[in-house]
């Protein structure tokens, strides 16, 4: 099915099923461990031995020779894989720097070899003595030393490095007010509670991967680029997967080791990388500076916005793209951006939650409280004047959908924002300096290819498969939402089986486009297996209803089970998408709203409250999307406070590499939260009408928090994380 | 992990005597440190010794009206314990200001005392760290500093002491009851308890090899408002950044000890004598000879502010 007009009605609409607050059909699974993740599967051949990675020592140089001969003796090993004798490997299109390093090594903590053995326990203890000898290389690890060599990165995804609209320049040196400041971000670890993880086993030349993985087609097809064999060969299991956040859009190396060390014992291996891999041996959130300069006349009318944005990778990575909503977000006719990508020989950086927005947010968020204070004007007031209904660098596309104000005033108005005191450093509860902060949420709606195939059978239960992936987000339940009011039948008559290659190609889970993509795959295979239904019965699928598990048309009834019969039915179709995005800026709106209480005395910075409303298309189930955004708020939170991988600059690596020192909010730092959903429907996305949410949750809450720490305390930090330290020279003196 | 062999001793002499037998064995009670830096490879015991039954799980009153506490006495019911509540306040809110519950319920009143830095380049093995790999230098010094110490520091190594239990110990003037292979028992004072780094960090307390904590008493109580402020970024389950244990008097007198800061709990009783003077005044003698890197200057004035901050609740 191609969606190329903007939809009408059609059996979404009915919304029996859809936009319910369904519990999730996988919870019980879930909450009894009874839902297998990756290193948990069962059904998997007997036999399995285990792999632990030994990760290079250095960032960057020479791995001069690998000295395995103790590993090897150690007792339970039975093989051991290393570049040497690995044999040749490409590289994955997704991947920057190779899974298996040597003789180079490209990052810290690159893996240099595999250790597989009998037990976990022996495996850990013989890579203890797998000995390395490095020739260590000069690299580049500091992203505000290596700015000037930074260059414009090449156009990926359909970015490109800068946009340019009227004359910037100009209109900034003549706007009467002004702002230029520098912001920064750091490094941020996705720190997903399950660790990558794969068990592989070879079947002769047939490879299954049971992994946790976000994007299966992707990473069938990268694997297959790596081991240099056809991706007709590897079949990949992900139904399960315990947190992503853009980690395991792609194969790492627990799954590239797992298969070679399967490959080199001839027995099945399983590998989860330990916790201080997942920062330095898998991808992260590249660090930012960023310059963001704002003109506006004296009422508050922005007259030139620029937004410039400086981060770092390896060579033939990619940049942070923190300056793409600048384009879109607010009206303005003289308009800049650039990005510039510097070669840091850091891990790989990637994507991560609203890759590109979350960090962009976290700066201009900032600058518009900061230019609303120079203005004398309400910061919501101010966002509101510099609304456009309109794609600003081409103002041909009108948003498709676009509530930002009514977000802003909606917000307003229940969290109580008039008590706000527009004076920072004016409100007081005890030893608590209080504040609040607002901030705009922004992310684009991104539609992708998604097939799926349904299968209707004799009790009327119809099964969906579809590769779609499930990474804590809901993707079981509102695709069963979808069959469900697709096919009029209840809930409890929809089976729904995910996250393998061997079922239809989805758009997998990323970017916020797996709710919408996914379930408008479901929707157009539901579409076919109406007609098949009704072709079987001779009757016309447009006249038909499906309703209480029966076809109804004129005056026969026949329940689904009797027309799908013994033999069953099955349909299989994809979503395919036409050029409404072109034609219409699809995007998703919110603000979030954060109240801060800021010890007079020590700094620190405690949450109080946070608000987010959002207008993201038709909310396919409310309390999933509710727990998508809380959730998000709460990674905005720590993006706030506390998250930031700290480089070593001398020696190229991530110091903070476990959950001790790279901090995550924990309960105690997010003790309330509300969340509210605006009455939107898209017709230009999808049949479904709705659009992403759960990177949207993020977008902008980090600047919210960071502006009630300013309106708490005047005291304004531009570099995150907004840490105690940051603040103690402009608190009130003590006695 | 390396592989290790393990026993469990039913009584301390049987525990003592067993370390004879294995020299380089560790002492096993609640684990929650010592599991953990087995797993990464930083400790490499060839044997273990559980001392985690031992019969030293009791809180009594001493003839001098304080308490002694078993050195296996759980953190859980040692902060929970009515008369520690009530006498020694300060210990409770420092035992709850750390981990989890989970972890508390496991470690012990030995343990938490001999836990060991958090300090990160410690906790990488391929990072050279004189704690962990005497004369392989200090990646810490020049490197990520924020959470290091301030005070006490040497050339070899700037690591903290993550324990909160122990700055209350301090601040309370605890005494750690131990006793040797030869049967032989001691009582040393908290204040001696732990080492100045100096070229030697990888020896952290006075412990003699092999020598079995029993016991840490307090002496009996001395009333006064007891406040542990503990500061960090995260509002649970974080080290502190920098903690501050005071028992503050009616007059104004008292005492204050510091976590967070350096290679022990950070005590300068003669800064305490300015302590109706005040917090700028207190924070200067006990911040004297501070050595701060850029990361963690931030320290000395956060100290100064949260001693503030603290002698204004007590005042109330």
């Amino acid at each position: 099915m191609k969606f190329d007009t903007p939809a009408t009605t059609n059996p979404i609409d009915r919304l029996k099923v859809i936009g319910k607050p369904t519990n999730r059909i996988d919870g019980p699974l879930k909450t009894t461990g009874a839902a297998p993740y990756a290193y948990e599967q069962r059904d998997i051949p007997a036999n399995a031995a285990y792999g632990f990675i030994v990760g290079s020592a250095i960032a960057k140089g020479r791995l001069v020779s690998v000295d395995t001969a103790d590993a090897e003796a150690a007792p339970g090993v039975l093989t051991i894989v290393t570049a040497a004798n690995a044999g040749t490997l490409g590289k994955g299109d997704f991947n920057t720097a190779k899974l298996l390093g040597g003789p180079d090594i490209e990052h810290y903590h690159q893996a240099i070899a595999l250790v597989v053995a009998e037990t976990f326990e022996q495996a850990r203890a013989a890579a203890a003595l797998v000995r390395a000898d490095y020739a260590r290389a000069r690299g580049a690890f500091d992203l505000t030393a290596a700015m000037d060599s930074a260059a414009p990165p090449k156009p990926m995804f359909g970015t490109i490095a800068d946009t340019a609209v009227g004359d910037f320049d100009a209109a900034f040196a003549a706007a009467p007010v002004t702002l230029d400041a520098r912001y920064t971000t750091p490094d941020h670890s996705h720190a997903m509670m399950e660790p990558h993880a794969t068990i592989a086993a070879w079947e002769g030349d047939r490879l299954t991967l049971w992994t946790a993985n976000q994007m299966v087609a992707w990473s069938v097809g990268d694997m297959a680029k790596t081991l240099g064999i056809p991706k007709e060969n590897i079949r990949l299991v992900s139904p399960y997967i315990g947190g992503g956040f853009g980690g395991k859009l792609f194969i790492r190396a627990d799954a590239l080791m797992a298969a070679l060390g399967a490959k080199a014992a001839k027995r099945p291996v399983k590998i989860a990388l330990p916790r201080p891999f997942i920062a330095n041996n898998t991808t992260h959130r590249p660090a930012t500076i960023q310059r963001i300069r704002l003109g506006a006349t004296k009422d508050g009318k922005i007259t030139a916005i620029g937004h410039e944005s400086w981060s770092g990778d390896l060579p033939g990575g990619g940049p942070e793209t923190a300056v793409g909503q600048t384009r879109l977000l607010y009206a303005g006719p003289n308009r800049m951006t650039r990005m510039r990508l510097a070669v840091l020989d850091l891990p790989e950086g990637n994507a991560m939650r609203a890759p590109g927005e979350a960090p962009g947010l976290m700066a201009l968020e900032i600058a518009m409280d900061e230019m609303a204070e120079k203005l004398g004007m309400d910061p919501i007031d101010f966002r509101i004047l510099n609304d456009t209904q309109v794609d600003p660098e081409k103002p041909e596309r009108p948003f498709s959908q676009r509530q930002l104000n009514e977000c802003l005033t909606t917000g307003a108005g229940k969290f109580g924002w008039a008590k706000r005191s527009a004076k920072p450093g004016a409100a007081r509860d005890g030893r608590w300096l209080t504040g609040m902060g607002v901030a705009a949420a922004f992310r684009n709606n991104i539609n992708a290819t998604s097939a799926a195939r349904v299968r209707l059978d004799k009790a009327g239960v119809v099964t969906v498969e579809t590769d779609m992936t499930d990474i804590g987000t809901g993707s079981y339940t509102i695709i069963a939402q979808t069959a469900a009011e697709m096919m009029g039948v209840p809930l409890d008559k929809v089976v729904v089986k995910l996250g393998d290659s061997a079922f239809p190609v989805s758009a997998g889970s990323g970017g916020q486009w797996g709710a919408n993509s996914s379930t408008a795959g479901v929707y157009a295979a539901c579409a076919k297996l109406r007609e098949a239904v009704a072709a079987k019965l001779g009757l016309n699928a447009a006249d038909a209803e499906f309703v209480d598990g029966e076809i109804r048309s004129g005056d026969r009834r026949v329940s689904l089970g009797e027309a799908a019969g013994d033999a069953g039915l099955v349909a299989e179709d994809r979503m395919e998408y036409g050029d409404l995005a072109d034609k219409y800026q699809q995007s998703t709106f919110g603000a979030h709203f954060c109240e801060v209480g800021v010890d007079a005395a020590t700094g620190e910075i405690r949450i109080r409250r946070m608000l987010a409303v959002c207008a993201a298309g038709r909310i396919l189930n409310p309390k999933a999307a509710r727990s998508q955004v809380i959730g998000a708020m709460t990674m905005g939170a720590g993006a706030a406070l506390m998250e930031e991988l700290a480089v070593d600059k001398r020696f190229g690596f991530f110091v903070n590499h476990d959950l001790a020192g790279y901090e995550v909010p924990v309960h105690a730092d997010i003790p309330h939260q509300e969340v509210i959903f605006l009455d939107e429907t898209d017709p230009t996305t999808s049949p479904m009408k709705a659009k992403g949410v759960g990177e949207l949750g993020i977008c902008g809450v980090a600047a919210a928090v960071a502006n009630a720490v300013y309106n708490a305390t005047g005291v304004r930090v531009r570099d995150y994380p907004v840490t105690l330290d940051k603040l103690l020279g402009g608190l009130p003196a003590i006695a | 992990m390396k592989a290790f062999t393990y026993e469990r001793a039913a009584t301390p002499a049987g525990a003592t005597a067993a370390f004879a037998k294995a020299p380089g064995a560790r002492f096993i009670a609640g684990g929650t440190n010592l599991l953990d830096l087995m797993k990464l490879q930083i400790e490499t015991p060839a044997h273990l010794i559980d001392v985690s039954r031992l019969a030293l799980d009791t809180i009594e009153p001493t003839k001098e009206g304080g308490l002694r506490i078993g050195a296996m006495v759980r953190n859980t019911d040692l902060a929970a314990d009515a008369r520690v509540r009530r006498d020694y306040g300060l210990l409770t809110r420092a035992l709850v200001a750390g981990a989890s519950g989970q972890l508390r319920n496991k470690a012990t009143t030995a343990g938490n005392l001999l836990q060991r830095t958090r300090c990160p380049y410690f906790y990488d093995t391929n990072q050279p760290c004189n704690k962990r790999q005497p004369g392989s230098g200090c990646a810490a010094i020049g490197g990520v500093s924020r959470t290091l110490a301030v005070l006490g520091a040497s050339e070899a190594c700037i690591a903290t002491h993550p324990s909160d239990m122990a700055v209350a110990m301090r601040a309370l003037d605890a005494s750690v009851e131990t006793v040797d292979a030869a049967g032989k028992a001691r009582a040393i004072p908290i204040a001696d308890f732990y080492r100045a780094p100096g070229t030697t960090p990888h020896l952290e307390t006075m412990l003699e090899p092999g020598e079995l904590i029993t016991a840490v008493t307090l002496p009996k109580p001395m009333g006064g408002t007891h406040i542990y402020h503990k500061v960090r970024d995260r509002a649970s389950y974080a080290f502190a950044l920098i903690s501050v244990a005071a028992v503050v008097q009616k007059d104004g007198s008292g005492r204050v000890a510091l976590g967070g800061v350096a290679h022990k709990p950070w005590r300068v009783e003669a800064a305490e004598a300015d302590m109706p003077r005040g917090a700028k005044a207190v924070a200067s003698g006990l911040l004297a000879g501070a050595t701060p890197s850029h990361d963690n200057a931030y320290k000395l004035p956060l100290v100064e502010r949260t001693l503030a901050g603290v002698l204004a609740e007590a005042k109330g």
